[in-house]
């Protein structure tokens, strides 16, 4: 016979992710075109917007930044203080303001702070800049990573 | 009495710039050069192969599926990558078989030549003697 379990917390999660999703809309910097925009007056600390993942071994963050300039990017770790800091370029400085018909994209310098889950090896993290996402792998470090108790069966 | 059906006031020449789906509105620059117009779109996500760029009818139609490498069950997430979908009503003419695409770091830029007569034209003035 298979057995369910109902996860009423998972349910919740699933709200609470559906209600956010909703007051998004109200709130001006997360608005829909802001999600890739850097908007200095509105995103300065929580651009670029991330994603997070762990598994037993590693931390994964992939971070949404098209149309940095690859030499700005910056990524460094402390313990579990994760910064990214780049700069978003402007397209062509020598373009008359009077010619545009719309920026939206935004451009500049930005840091952001991100607290991990655990700390990480600060000497092993990989980072890749593919198509405007910045994936990075951090290795959890030695420490933080859960052991495997045996339990011995008497 | 003779009854009759008036057909509802269709716009025409309007081609539906709507989706059924639910897509992200990217993020756009469009400036102006002398030879035409620009068009700058903040794609992350996105393979070069994914991107369809097209003129109809004057409309500028982008669309773009973007691949996510993080998925499911996110410890945390502030972003959701869907397809992206935007569309521009073009004022001018625009050179159809000129038009160019780069993709750079997510970011596209069109290139939108204007029709050659519309291309400012320098015009010498000779002076009789």
């Amino acid at each position: 016979m298979a057995t369910f379990y109902w996860e009423p917390l998972a349910g919740l999660d699933a709200i609470r992710r559906e209600m956010d999703r909703v007051m998004e809309q109200f709130e001006p910097a997360r608005r829909g075109y802001a999600r890739s925009a850097f908007l200095p007056s509105l995103s300065a600390r929580s651009y670029p917007l991330i994603n997070m993942n762990e598994d037993a071994d590693n931390v994964y963050v992939e971070a949404l930044a098209p149309g940095l300039n690859p030499d700005s990017i910056e990524v460094t770790v402390l313990r579990d203080q994760l910064r990214i800091a780049g700069e978003k370029a402007a397209i062509n400085p020598d373009i008359k303001p009077e010619a545009y018909h719309r920026s939206e994209r935004g451009a500049g310098r930005f840091t952001r702070v991100i607290t991990l889950p655990t700390e990480v090896d600060g000497n092993k993290v990989a980072a890749e800049y593919k198509n405007g996402l910045l994936l990075l792998t951090l290795p959890k470090h030695a420490e933080a990573k859960p052991k495997q108790i045996a339990v011995k069966v008497g | 009495m003779k009854e009759t059906t008036v057909p509802a006031n269709v716009e025409k020449n309007v081609p539906d710039t709507r989706e059924d789906t639910r897509v992200l509105i990217p993020p756009v620059d469009i400036f102006e050069t002398e030879t035409g117009l620009v068009v700058v779109a903040d794609l992350p996500g996105v393979n070069k192969e994914d991107i369809e760029v097209n003129v109809e009818k004057n409309i500028l139609t982008l669309k773009a599926k973007p691949a996510q490498h993080l998925k499911d069950n996110l410890a945390r997430q502030e972003y959701e990558l869907l397809p992206f979908h935007r569309q521009f009503q073009l004022s001018e003419a625009v050179d159809q078989s000129g038009i160019s695409a780069e993709m750079k770091y997510g970011v596209l830029t069109i290139h939108l030549p204007k029709v050659k007569e519309q291309q400012p034209r320098k015009i010498e003035v000779s002076v009789a003697q």
